[in-house]
């Protein structure tokens, strides 16, 4: 298998055009962007328990109860400002409630929800978390996210190129942004799990960047005779296949998990969805085009990777 | 000879199987559900005969039991119930027959058989999410161990000064320094240096004002440090104590950064009771011991808490308190340097040295007794108006001494206890002081119950969302990827099975984002085989023959699936260093899974693809 015979057959292939429509998945992914930043501007994003701290009761009942019956009784029993919902089916009940209720508040408000119900309520769980520990979870969760950015970018820029790295974490914002701009734009709960989830983007959607950029090297060093455009799209074009498989079945186990994981793990799953296709289509338009727009070529690649080449012709 | 393995590399593939199914297997027996009953204090109480009230009662009850049995030494005894809604009814009415001296708490009795638990094969722990129980996360008020630390300070340094006969005002600012006035820059000097020959751990900083020479002194951050860690530890011993009181099985005492403690109790429903005993001011009491000749208004009988002790198992003392557990600072076992015998180092707060100074001057050759204070529970039943039968429990305070020695001097803010018969007598007597005092206040940040029904049915909506995403991706790579799909499927299997062996092992504890990252795993674990699969396609369509495809599709696919294993474990790295509870069981499992999946896509499958096609001519795959 000689350089040669690689560069005659590239040539037959069908190469597709990714990054003639560059200037289109530019606009889209900047509207898509300002969108979100827009949104955390208006709407920010509904943060959970977790952040906001506050108590929740959740309370299975035996038969469905009008919600309207269940929030009068609240109100009555003297708990202000509480918000009932319905947490994945009808018998399903949540209660959320501010700061501030004392120890007994759980075992109080079952006990008059019970009152004004003629069948059984069970006491699911209750939740209650402290105005300083929800403010240490978002700075914690802003941390992580920063430090995650910071390392990929060191490990990108030293296994490949700096040029490299600035698309990659170019392109985990962007999943990052999005993500969290559909959760501000439907108002989805966001909570620790979703943080997790939105940490886990990123892993993913690096995951599939770093498969891009590996062919990207790759080519670079092999094909002879074609400028960087091109070489992009002849990278992209052949992980193709891989991306789309993989992304498939990432999102298949997903779909199971939101379907059938119950509501605990809903904010999860959906974060993590949204992640994968933004990240999908991130690490084709994001991290290509940023590279593309720092003007990486040949000679970048060709003298501080000299090990990178060894490592890759080992037996 | 392209794709084939050495022997060596087979066997290593066969070892790890046989080393993850072994491991794993642990978990296909679920734990029963268990009542277990143990004797308030430790000593071995239970035989037979008590076990047999308490499976009659259940008889009673109309509850199916099984294989009840009683520890080795007595401690405790364990009822397995038929019936996971049983539990709660089967502890009432345990509780009910056995009376107060018992404790009985919900568990799960392990159903390993001996031939895995042998070689130390345990399922995996589950989450309070998983199992229910509670969960709380309690603040240590650091800043007033650090205040009254200060206040030590400041008196130590009026005492140093007036000994010395150094003229100066010191006080404690509002800000948690302590201020200097003095009338010339000489004074202060002077003042200072004979501070710093006691206390080196005070920073120094001077300020010559108009109206006189001052200087402040605040602690060292170290010293600060110190300060801090020791009163978390000794909350955090408090809260043990207290947590066994509760008799929950496996219960979590753990320090969680600065100045944070997480209690985890599985199984408990009654937040209030918790709360209440964990909560509660644990305190002790030092007195004199009351004159025989003393009233019987003036003096208390009390209990030896060790009963077997020597010289008789009560004893007398006064009714006035000298001081309570809140002015002891610090107690440590060591040895007296002379004597080389074992001795109990108790450190007091000002107030409290002044008090004792107060009492002990003129009680020298007096005996000074310490009594330990318990919060216990009496339980009452009684039939309310519906004519249900309910329990009413009365807290009250058990009090027992712990210690009774005779005073030898006058006593002030450090004092010893010596006489101990030995240094295990020593360090026990020095836990129950600490124990006794609350080094500084704890606060209630957060807390999570989670009822039995829904740990259940987390697990039960957990497994079938992995079953069914393991199904939804074996029908496609079989469907995509023909022979290789298979093998792909098979390698995911064994990768699951490493990743449970490999959390079994670990004792990690599976919660339900520590399933969400089983699913992701399971979801992300097939890419290295996509990348691999893949790269063979693109070689034999770049007109390799099927025995070079499949060794330039290994080896080249090996860097890249490197690298990007490498990049997501960092993340998964930077997720647990910096999350807390549920983002951590994520990251451990997500952790855990990229490392299996790695050896499963690219050693194990590449010796199932060597065994189906290596060393034969081919002349097509299926791929």
């Amino acid at each position: 298998m000689s350089d040669q015979l690689k560069g005659d057959k590239v040539q037959t292939r069908k190469i597709v055009d990714f990054m003639g429509h560059r200037k289109a998945a530019s606009v889209v992914s900047i509207i898509l962007i300002l969108g979100s930043i827009i949104s955390f501007a208006i709407n920010g994003l509904n943060y959970g328990l977790d952040f906001t701290g506050g108590t929740l009761v959740e309370v299975g009942y035996s038969q469905p109860e009008p919600l309207k019956n269940i929030r009068n009784t609240i109100t009555d029993a003297g708990f202000a400002n509480a918000v009932v919902v319905q947490f994945g089916s009808e018998t399903d009940i949540l209660v959320r409630l501010p700061q501030g209720y004392g120890d007994t508040l759980g075992t109080d408000l079952v006990a008059a929800l019970e009152q004004n119900f003629a069948g059984s309520i069970t006491l699911r769980r209750i939740e209650f978390v402290g105005p300083q520990v929800g403010d240490e979870l978002k700075e914690q969760g802003g941390l992580a996210m920063l430090m995650a950015l910071g390392l990929v970018m060191l490990y990108v820029a030293f296994r490949f190129q700096l040029k490299f790295s600035f698309g990659a974490v170019a392109a985990l914002a962007h999943d990052v942004i999005i993500t969290l701009g559909v959760f501000s734009v439907f108002k989805l709960d966001f909570d620790l799990t979703v943080l997790a989830a939105v940490l886990a983007v990123i892993g993913y959607s690096l995951n599939d960047t770093i498969v891009v950029s590996d062919r990207i090297r790759e080519n670079f060093r092999k094909i002879r005779k074609a400028d960087a455009e091109a070489v992009i799209n002849i990278s992209l074009t052949e992980t193709l296949g891989r991306t789309l498989v993989t992304s498939l079945t990432t999102l298949l186990v997903l779909s199971a998990l939101f379907l059938f994981g119950g509501e605990l793990i809903h904010g999860f799953s959906i974060a993590l969805i949204i992640g994968v296709v933004v990240g999908t289509y991130s690490s084709i338009y994001v991290a290509a085009n940023i590279l593309l727009l720092t003007g990486v070529s040949k000679e970048d690649l060709m003298i501080p990777v000299k090990e990178g080449v060894e490592v890759d012709d080992m037996p | 000879m392209l794709n084939q393995y050495p022997l060596w590399k087979y066997i290593l593939i066969l070892f790890v199987t046989v080393f993850g199914l072994f491991f794993a297997a642990a978990n296909l027996y679920a734990p029963d559900p268990a009542v277990q009953i143990s004797g308030e204090s430790s000593s071995g109480v239970l035989d037979e005969r008590i076990l047999k009230i308490a499976t009659q009662a259940l008889t009673v009850a109309n509850i199916e039991y099984f294989g009840e049995t009683i520890s080795q030494k007595g401690s405790n005894a364990l009822i397995r119930l038929k019936d996971d809604d049983q539990q709660l009814p089967a502890q009432k009415v345990i509780q009910r027959a056995m009376g107060d001296g018992f404790v009985v708490a919900l568990n799960l009795a392990s159903t390993t058989p001996d031939w895995l638990s042998d070689w130390g094969a345990q399922p995996m722990k589950l989450g309070l999410d998983l199992r229910g129980g509670v969960h709380f996360l309690l603040e240590v008020d650091t800043d007033v161990a650090l205040s009254k630390r200060m206040e030590t300070y400041a008196s130590g340094i009026k005492r140093t000064l007036r000994e010395q006969k150094i003229r100066g005002f010191v006080k404690l600012d509002g800000d948690g320094r302590i201020r200097g006035k003095f009338k010339s820059a000489e004074l202060r000097d002077n003042a200072s240096r004979e501070i710093r020959k006691e206390y080196n751990e005070l920073q120094r900083q001077d300020a010559d004002l108009d109206d006189g020479f001052y200087f402040y002194l605040s602690m060292s951050p170290a010293k600060e440090k110190e300060i801090i860690d020791y009163s978390v530890g000794q909350n955090l011993t408090t809260l043990r104590n207290r947590v066994n009181e509760l008799g929950v099985s496996e219960p979590l005492v753990q320090r969680q950064g600065r100045n944070r403690i997480v209690v985890e109790l599985p199984g408990i429903q009654d937040t209030a009771e918790a709360k209440r005993i964990l909560g509660k001011t644990a305190n002790m009491e030092f007195r004199l011991e009351a004159n025989i000749a003393a009233a019987n208004s003036k003096k208390e009988e009390f209990q030896f808490r060790d009963e077997n002790r020597a010289g008789g198992a009560t004893a007398f003392l006064e009714r006035d308190v000298v001081i309570t557990g809140e002015r002891v600072s610090g107690a440590s076992a060591g040895f007296d340097p002379q004597t080389s015998q074992p001795e109990v180092n108790i450190k007091l707060d000002s107030e409290g040295g002044t008090l004792m100074h107060r009492v002990t001057r003129n009680n020298i050759q007096r005996r000074l007794g310490v009594l330990f204070i318990e919060r216990k529970t009496r339980t009452r039943y009684e039939t309310n108006e519906a004519g249900e039968e309910v329990a009413i429990k009365t807290p009250f305070d058990e009090k027992k001494i712990i210690s009774l020695a005779t005073i030898q001097s006058a006593l002030g803010v450090q004092f010893r206890i010596t006489g101990l018969d030995n240094p295990a007598e020593a360090s026990e007597l020095a836990l129950l002081l600490r124990a006794g005092a609350l080094a500084a206040p704890m606060d209630f940040v957060e807390e999570r119950t989670v009822g039995p029904s829904l740990g259940a049915e987390n697990i039960r909506m957990g497994v079938f969302s992995v079953q069914i995403g393991l199904a939804l991706i074996a029908v496609f790579m079989v469907v995509y990827y023909r022979v290789f799909g298979v093998v792909a499927v098979v390698g995911l299997g064994l990768n699951l099975t490493l990743l449970i062996a490999c959390m079994s092992i670990l004792s990690a504890t599976l919660t339900m984002p520590g399933i969400a990252g089983i699913v992701l795993t399971v979801g992300m674990a097939v890419d290295a085989n996509v990348l691999i699969f893949a790269r063979i396609r693109e070689e034999l369509k770049n007109g390799l023959m099927p025995q070079q495809a499949i060794h330039a599709g290994f080896e080249r696919a090996f860097v890249t699936i490197t690298d990007a294993n490498l990049t997501t474990l960092l993340v998964a790295v930077i997720l647990y260093a910096v999350g807390a509870g549920p983002v951590r069981g994520f990251a451990i499992t997500l952790s855990l899974g990229i490392i299996t999946s790695m050896f499963t896509a690219i050693v194990a499958s590449r010796g199932a693809i060597n065994i189906i096609y290596g060393g034969r001519k081919i002349e097509k795959l299926a791929i």
